[in-house]
């Protein structure tokens, strides 16, 4: 007996018309499949590279390596306050612009323009070149010609997202769509207590995308993160949804929640109990006023309500907790089995020693979920590689699986039809 | 001798300290991974039974301004919270199941 009422055509992914037959992962190990998916998905789709607070002031700055679009791209406040975006590539004669120490790796900061270490030339936050070394050694160079080559770069909630094609089929706010931009009404720009992960995962992008978009998963591998009482309860009980969305290519699950300072001692860590916090978040919320129902959240009108969490396409998560804070996740391929993981917290800062403890559990907790997650995922990836298996059945629960990889799939036909026109 | 770390309230922690007093996540993880279990333990069963003292302690100062051996002792709880999955889940200071995994924290509020 379902706990929570299904569509009427009996399941969610028959209301979605998903198909309910076994699926293939052939997208997550084929090379030339990956070969597509970078032109198809990742140098068409509005990519989530950051938020606004990143850029503090004028003259902020941060570098993002998109290995996928085999690309970096420089992200920089501009002095009239323009969240701007340039590939990261001198006009002179192709250094990469800004880096420290290892030309690989990311990088943030302030400055008033930017210099090549190469031979000098300069640029302006806006992009103009301004400054050439000897440029009276140059043949007919006139500088307004060698401004930085923009990317397309729109902000959203305080999300700053870039788009790597030369014209953008739709603009971010379209490309989101009106279930996912419901979530501006949702007070990002107060929780800006961070906490930033990253790790390298080998394994394809989707299938970190796919353990975090299903919790059918979480009774059995994280069951010894929870005493044995509350486990076995989880395991007989199973996860089930109360909610599950779609809208264009982006998608979202919602939970129901719990109050974990009503459950008996069996039932918790006695760590929870002691810092009044854990995986969930602190017990004790901050002050967030936000109309939930204006924000999209809680789709199912659950009391307690556990999370909402939408994965925007292709490789964006905005996590959104019951208890008040937020968690972002980004997949960042680099190869048809390899991606970088990064999982970022957002907290209401803490205004007390004992408030900034309970974040502390919450973030130490996400870290132990994460890497049980991350390591299962690697496991997967080989023996997927080794073609033993085509087929694989995806329950209810695994609906958003399901909904992922047929978009995936139908960005890169769709990408394979423009190519063949010529357009 | 060395100087204490700890507030003086506090002294019955302070062989803990020099072991636990980290100031980052990455440092704490690794010494996790570092220390023996049974150290670990008798952390852990040291620390928890004063965690109302030491918050109460800590509390008293604003967050952003506390003395450095209020500092010392909240990277004693962070500590404590790290050290509480061995105890608590694993028996053991490695996550079960993760030797291929690893997530650094890069970015991670004060104090």
């Amino acid at each position: 007996m379902a706990r929570w009422p299904k569509p009427p055509e009996g399941s969610w992914t028959e209301h979605f018309q998903l198909g309910t037959e076994p699926i293939s992962y052939e997208d997550s190990i084929s090379p030339e499949f990956y070969e597509l998916e970078r032109e198809a998905v990742f140098k068409r789709a509005w990519l989530n590279v950051g938020r606004v607070e990143q850029l503090p002031r004028k003259g902020s700055y941060f570098t993002k390596e998109l290995a996928v679009a085999r690309t970096s791209v420089v992200i920089v406040r501009g002095t009239d306050d323009e969240v701007r975006a340039f590939y990261n590539v001198c006009r002179h004669r192709g250094n990469k612009l800004v880096w420290r120490d290892y030309p690989n790796e990311e990088t943030s900061g302030v400055s008033r323009q930017f210099v090549c270490k190469y031979h000098g030339w300069r640029y302006d936050l806006d992009g103009a070149c301004n400054f050439v070394q000897q440029e009276q050694e140059f043949f007919d160079l006139d500088k307004a010609d060698y401004g930085l080559v923009p990317v397309h770069c729109e902000v959203w909630a305080g999300f700053i997202f870039v788009n790597l094609s030369r014209q953008p089929e739709q603009s971010l706010v379209d490309f989101l769509g009106p279930e996912v931009t419901k979530l501006e009404n949702y007070p990002f720009d107060q929780l800006t207590e961070r906490w930033f992960y990253r790790g390298t995962v080998n394994a394809n992008w989707k299938l970190y995308m796919d353990a975090f978009q299903e919790f059918y998963h979480a009774p059995v591998l994280h069951a010894k993160q929870t005493p044995p009482d509350w486990s076995s309860a989880a395991q007989q009980a199973g996860f089930e949804a109360p909610a599950y969305t779609i809208s264009g290519p982006h998608r979202l699950v919602s939970t129901a929640g719990i109050h974990p300072w009503t459950l008996p001692d069996n039932m918790l860590k006695p760590m929870e109990r002691i810092t009044r916090s854990g995986l969930f978040g602190p017990w004790d919320k901050p002050d967030l006023a936000y109309d939930q129902k204006a924000a999209g959240i809680n789709p199912a009108g659950c009391d307690p309500w556990g999370l909402d969490s939408w994965q925007i396409f292709p490789n964006f998560t905005i996590l959104v907790w019951g208890q008040e804070w937020y968690l972002t996740y980004h997949y960042w391929p680099t190869g048809q089995g390899s991606h970088v993981f990064e999982g970022t917290l957002y907290f209401v800062p803490a205004k007390t020693p004992r408030e900034r403890v309970a974040h502390e559990l919450a973030a130490v907790s996400f870290k132990e979920y994460g890497l049980q997650d991350a390591n299962t995922l690697e496991a997967t990836q080989t023996m997927l590689e080794s073609r033993v298996l085509e087929r694989f059945p995806l329950n209810d629960q695994e609906v958003l699986c399901r909904h992922l990889h047929k978009v995936v799939g139908e960005w890169v036909d769709e990408y394979k039809k423009l190519e063949e026109a010529g357009v | 001798m060395t100087a204490p770390m700890l507030p003086a309230e506090f002294a019955d922690l302070e062989p803990f300290a020099s072991t636990w007093c980290l100031p980052t996540e990455s440092e704490r993880f690794a010494q996790r991974l570092a220390v023996p279990m049974d150290e670990m333990q008798a952390f852990y069963d040291a620390i928890t039974p004063r965690f109302e003292e030491a918050m109460a302690y800590c509390d008293t100062f604003p967050l952003d301004n506390m003395p450095e051996d209020g500092v010392n002792l909240m990277h004693l709880l962070y500590s404590m919270i790290m050290v509480s999955f061995p105890v608590e889940c694993w028996g053991q200071g490695p996550v079960p199941d993760t030797g291929a995994a690893y997530l650094d924290l890069l970015v991670e509020p004060g104090p």
